[in-house]
């Protein structure tokens, strides 16, 4: 299929029609609002829906309501709206259903401001709602990855039967650059095949999909049900993408999304000053490349490893736990809606290596 | 001696041979078999999902032999809307409490209603928090003693009782509103009528529909269940009117 220039927003949504979904609920929240301006009109042409809902703690209850039945579901939202969503995605992750969720990341906490950010990493990754539940996180850093995934997401999620979060910060939603999709578009998908799906109990017994477990054995069960996901997630779905990578490098950047495209550009850039530094980019937050950052960490000429984040320092505890204090983890990052540059990036390997520009 | 040819009472399909935890004089399992006859009499019992709340009645799903889904507290209409959208073709019902539906779910079922979502509402009205041990609803009437209201509920601070039916009837787009009650065999007779009617305009794909319930709670209003039933006609019914409030038959094209 022809190359399309568009928008990250309405890349996305149209990746989860070609994933063969069809069942969208959101509510407006900047800089993701053009995914529901764009789905409002593309949906019916194909024979989906959209509900606008009166809030997002409703559409993520929604979402659980449409998961149930077996159809290819999801929503789209901003940082604010997510930490609404918490409530619904812990008793979907409780009940076993798949469903799909974007995160274009804004500034926080609170209100924060509108500009892209990274800094609900430890929300996505650690369980942003109750109880003992992971989802899968995916974070692209171009536009037609975050096309990809987002295809991808809907296949883990009828996979596992778990939500799964693509979050990608304010400038994959944003940004516009040449996407292509897949020649075929997926028809969507067969609830009562399914197996569970509540499809009405028509020469079957009456299903019931629930989280609630009064018998504390019960509740062990089903947890430990979520930890076998977890399991396989980690055993079947790290997915990452390693950047000059060489015997040469004596600093290691670790940095996902957007972040990561920046540091490629800085890496650039000291390449050709003499300077060899390498780029660890997860794709899956959760399940974390744990392996992957730890063997490339050790690696004798490794110096240090840089972790360069749109926040404070979230996932650079992710590193520091991987690394195992085997070689020192710095961290550089901006808050705010302030993106690092590749200036400042260079600047912050060029301190670590006592270089001088 | 009873067999298949005289049989002239039974438990309705749509309901489980199962014991309830419901406690003496309450009146959830009268208003679950007025719910069971009303699928089975509409033939809809192989297509319905029931979305059970948080509250007293939790557990329905075990009760109900129809496919179900447990809600978060008080979002059951969101999830309602959710599933009725993917599956126009199903019978959908909610089936809620007065904490559930009038507290922490009144921004769910207000919106649901506004946009007709076609789907049903068996709203229970005890005018009180029952599983969690009998704290002040925004259904419990003035002066009603409660475990967190000892001295009764204090209207100049926790405002009057929330009318359901009321309310949602002043909303524009079209829907099916009514108050029943099930306290003596009159009102049960003309409450099944009314649940009946809800599910059947569901049926013909009409409208939203909610169906409030007037109940007794003999455990937390500390009464007996007879007492339960006198306090309900003197106290709640005269602040609670039965009827319906709004119907799509009866309004002007």
């Amino acid at each position: 299929m022809a190359k399309r220039l568009m928008k990250g927003n309405e890349a996305i949504g149209e990746a989860a029609i070609c994933a063969g979904a069809r069942n969208y609920f959101a509510y407006p929240i900047t800089p993701q609002s053009e995914v529901a301006e764009y789905l409002c009109w593309r949906l019916p042409e194909v024979g989906g829906i959209f509900v606008q809902a009166e809030s997002e703690v409703a559409v993520g209850n929604m979402l659980f309501g449409a998961a149930a039945s077996g159809k290819r579901v999801f929503t789209t939202s901003s940082s604010p709206g997510i930490s609404l969503m918490q409530e619904a995605i812990s008793y979907m992750a409780g009940a076993h259903l798949p469903a799909v969720i974007l995160n274009i990341m804004r500034g926080g906490p609170g209100l924060g401001g509108i500009l892209p950010s990274q800094s609900d990493y430890f929300q996505a990754t650690k369980t942003g709602g109750h109880g003992d539940y992971r989802v899968i996180v995916l974070a692209p850093s171009s536009v037609q990855e975050a096309v990809d995934l987002m295809i991808l997401a809907f296949d883990l999620a009828d996979k596992y039967r778990n939500p799964v979060m693509m979050i990608g910060d304010g400038m994959i939603g944003q940004m516009m650059e040449s996407v292509e999709f897949p020649e075929k578009y997926r028809e969507p998908n067969k609830p009562e095949e399914s197996g569970w799906a509540l499809t009405g109990a028509k020469g079957r017994d009456s299903r019931i999909i629930k989280s609630l477990f009064l018998d504390p054995e019960k509740l062990e069960e089903n947890n430990l049900l979520l930890a076998e996901k977890c399991k396989k997630f980690m055993a079947n779905e790290i997915r990452h993408e390693l950047y000059k990578v060489s015997d040469r490098n004596r600093i290691l950047i670790a940095a996902y999304g957007t972040m990561a495209r920046i540091c490629q550009t800085a890496i650039d850039e000291l390449e050709a000053e003499g300077v060899s530094v390498g780029l660890f980019r997860p794709i899956s937050l959760f399940p974390f490349p744990e392996k992957v950052i730890h063997d490339e960490a050790v690696k004798k000429n490794i110096e240090k490893v840089l972790t360069v984040e749109m926040s404070v320092g979230q996932m650079v505890e992710d590193i520091e736990r991987c690394v195992q204090g085997r070689k020192p983890v710095e961290f550089y990052g901006r808050t705010g809606g302030i993106v690092p540059t590749p200036n400042e990036v260079k600047g912050k390997v060029r301190e670590l290596l006592k270089l001088t520009a | 001696m009873a067999n298949e040819a005289n049989m002239i009472f039974a438990r309705p399909e749509s309901l489980r041979e199962t014991i309830t935890h419901y406690c003496p004089g309450c009146t959830h399992g009268i208003i679950h078999r007025l719910v069971a006859e009303s699928l089975d009499e509409l033939g809809l019992r192989e297509r319905t999902v029931g979305v059970a709340p948080v509250g007293c009645s939790v557990l329905m799903y075990n009760y109900f032999n129809c496919d179900f889904l447990e809600a978060p507290h008080g979002r059951a209409p969101a999830l309602a809307t959710g599933f009725k959208r993917c599956r126009p073709d199903m019978i959908v019902f909610t089936y809620q409490g007065d904490g559930d539906l009038a507290s922490i779910g009144m921004g769910e079922i207000i919106h649901a209603a506004n946009r007709g979502e076609k789907f049903t509402t068996i709203f229970v009205n005890n005018a009180i928090y029952g599983m969690t041990g009998g704290q002040m609803a925004p259904t419990t009437m003035p002066e009603q003693k409660t475990t967190t209201t000892p001295a009764g509920r204090d209207v100049s601070l926790a405002g009057y009782p929330i009318r359901i039916a009321e309310l949602l009837a002043t909303l524009r787009t079209p829907a099916f509103v009514a108050r029943t009650a099930v306290h003596n065999p009159m009102r049960v007779v003309q409450a099944k009528q009314i649940i009946k009617k809800a599910f059947r305009l569901q049926k013909e794909d009409r409208c939203f529909s909610l169906v409030e319930v007037l109940s007794t709670c003999p455990t937390n209003w500390g009464m007996s269940p007879a007492d339960s039933i006198e306090w309900l006609k003197e106290t709640m019914q005269p602040y609670y009117p039965l009827g319906i409030y709004k119907d799509p038959e009866k309004e002007k094209a």
